[in-house]
Parts: structure tokens; C-alpha cells; sequence
């Protein structure tokens, strides 16, 4: 076994800039963010939240990620014994001009939010020929 | 000046956690670590059942493998967080590597009758109790 053995990684509860109204805890997600050639691409951790529960939206500039836990399931489980806390999920990130907001794409898989931000034609890097 | 409280209930969890982690280390047992290591389970119980739920984004179904024996559950997997090979990475949050836990439970549980869904990087395990641990009414002649 020369894997990396995987620990704990402790669910961090949003510090609100601002309140929210609706019940429940907010956790940040474990996010990471890699550039491509072409495009600028986020990817989050929100365990619990099906495809019809995110919502993805793009406002003056910040993209809005939110994510909603379906508590139905817990409501007949009396609990014993707990390790983690279960919330929804929010985050915010400021997205530069130099990306094509018209064709921002998301794919969601195991609890694994993928969020796709193209750049935009002019930011892309262009080969000049020597004559 | 403002005190910031933290959440309460985090505090207390993070203090559960590291004196699970100092009283009962398994450091000479022969079994994988119970408590403290990945994932973090939610235990309940639904009438006779046990269920436990954890949380394993970005594990696929293929890797994880959960085995039931007696009175204790095994939940082994690994988790791996692919990039593409041109990217250069602005920020990194998510973490990767393998983990292997066993719960162990006051009860025998039922293996035959355990079920497992894992949905949206959720897994629930329902494992019954075994029919020597229900309770039997007796008649009274």
C-alpha cells in the first residue's frame, strides 16, 4: 500500500458577509480550480446534493454556487451517534471578464460538482506566424 | 470588542473526535482504525435497524467496497481526484488517497440482510440486527 492514506477533512461552516433566511447551516465546499488551454474549470465537493438541487448563477460578475441537502431521509432515523454535520452548501467566486459567460457548463457526479467557465475568444492565446 | 463564537456543536464534535482519537486508538488492535480516520459516519437507528450514513465525494461505487461480519462493518475505498494533464492548478481544497475504517457495533448484525445505496456521494448502510438480538416476547401460561 504506497497510496496515500486519506484523513479527515473538517467541513468548514460559511462565515456569512452577509444573512441568510433560510434555515439550516451553510457549509463552504472543498473546491479546486485548475486552468486548461481553454477554459477555466472549478470543481466542488457537495455530497448529498442531487442535480436538481444545485443552482449555478452568474451575477455582475460572481458566480453563485448552491446547493441544497434533501433532509426528508433523516426525518424517520433517530440518531446515536455523529461525527459530521449536514448543511447545504454555498460558495461564491468573482469570474473575470475574460470568460465566455454564455457558455459556462456543470456536470454533477457522486457528490462531485463540476462547473465548466470557457474563455472568452479574445483571452485565448494566439500563435502569431513569422514570415 | 466582538467575541466570535464558533458553532458550538462543531467544537464539541472536534473535542468527541480527538479524545476518541487518544482513548480508543487502535494502535495495538488487529483491526483498521474504528474512530477518528476517514470517513466520519452519522449513526442512526430505525426500529430495529442500524443505519450509517457518510460522506464520500468524488469516491466512485467501484472503489468502495463495504463488508459486514458479526458485529462490526468494514467501509474500505479510495478516492482519487483526476486532473487533466495540461491543467496548472490555481487552487487545491479537495484532498485524495485511500481509507479503510471498521465501525463496530453492541449488536450481531444480520449480513445477509444488509443493504447499501450510495447516491450523490452519500452512502447509507442499513444493516438489521441479527434475529438472536431482537427481543422475544415470552408467553405467560
Amino acid at each position: 500500500m504506497n497510496e496515500k492514506e486519506l484523513t479527515l477533512q473538517e467541513k468548514r461552516e460559511l462565515t456569512a458577509s452577509e444573512e441568510r433566511t433560510e434555515a439550516g447551516k451553510f457549509f463552504s465546499p472543498h473546491t479546486d480550480i485548475h486552468e486548461t488551454s481553454d477554459s477555466v474549470v472549478v470543481t466542488m465537493e457537495v455530497p448529498g446534493v442531487g442535480k436538481s438541487d444545485i443552482d449555478i448563477r452568474l451575477e455582475k460578475g460572481v458566480l453563485t454556487v448552491t446547493g441544497t441537502i434533501d433532509s426528508k431521509k433523516y426525518e424517520s432515523l433517530k440518531p446515536i451517534y455523529s461525527e459530521y454535520n449536514v448543511g447545504n452548501f454555498v460558495r461564491s467566486f468573482t469570474v473575470s471578464t475574460k470568460i465566455d459567460s454564455d457558455a459556462i457548463s456543470a456536470a454533477v457526479a457522486d457528490g462531485v460538482l463540476t462547473v465548466r467557465l470557457p474563455k472568452a475568444k479574445e483571452a485565448l492565446p494566439k500563435r502569431i506566424a513569422i514570415h | 470588542m466582538v467575541l466570535r463564537m464558533r458553532d458550538p456543536f462543531a467544537t464539541l464534535l472536534a473535542v468527541q473526535r480527538a479524545m476518541d482519537n487518544a482513548m480508543r486508538s487502535d494502535w495495538f488492535g488487529t483491526r483498521t482504525s474504528g474512530r477518528g480516520s476517514f470517513p466520519p459516519v452519522n449513526v442512526f437507528s430505525e426500529g430495529d435497524d442500524y443505519v450509517i450514513v457518510a460522506e464520500l465525494p468524488g469516491v466512485k461505487k467501484e472503489d468502495l467496497d463495504v463488508q459486514v461480519k458479526g458485529d462490526t462493518v468494514r467501509i474500505q475505498g479510495k478516492k482519487v481526484v483526476a486532473l487533466a494533464e495540461d491543467a496548472s492548478v490555481h487552487r487545491r481544497e479537495r484532498s485524495e488517497g485511500q481509507f479503510d475504517r471498521t465501525l463496530s457495533f453492541p449488536a450481531q448484525l444480520d449480513a445477509a440482510k444488509a443493504s447499501a445505496d450510495y447516491r450523490d456521494g452519500v452512502l447509507t448502510l442499513r444493516l438489521p440486527r441479527a434475529e438472536s438480538e431482537k427481543p422475544r416476547s415470552v408467553a405467560i401460561n
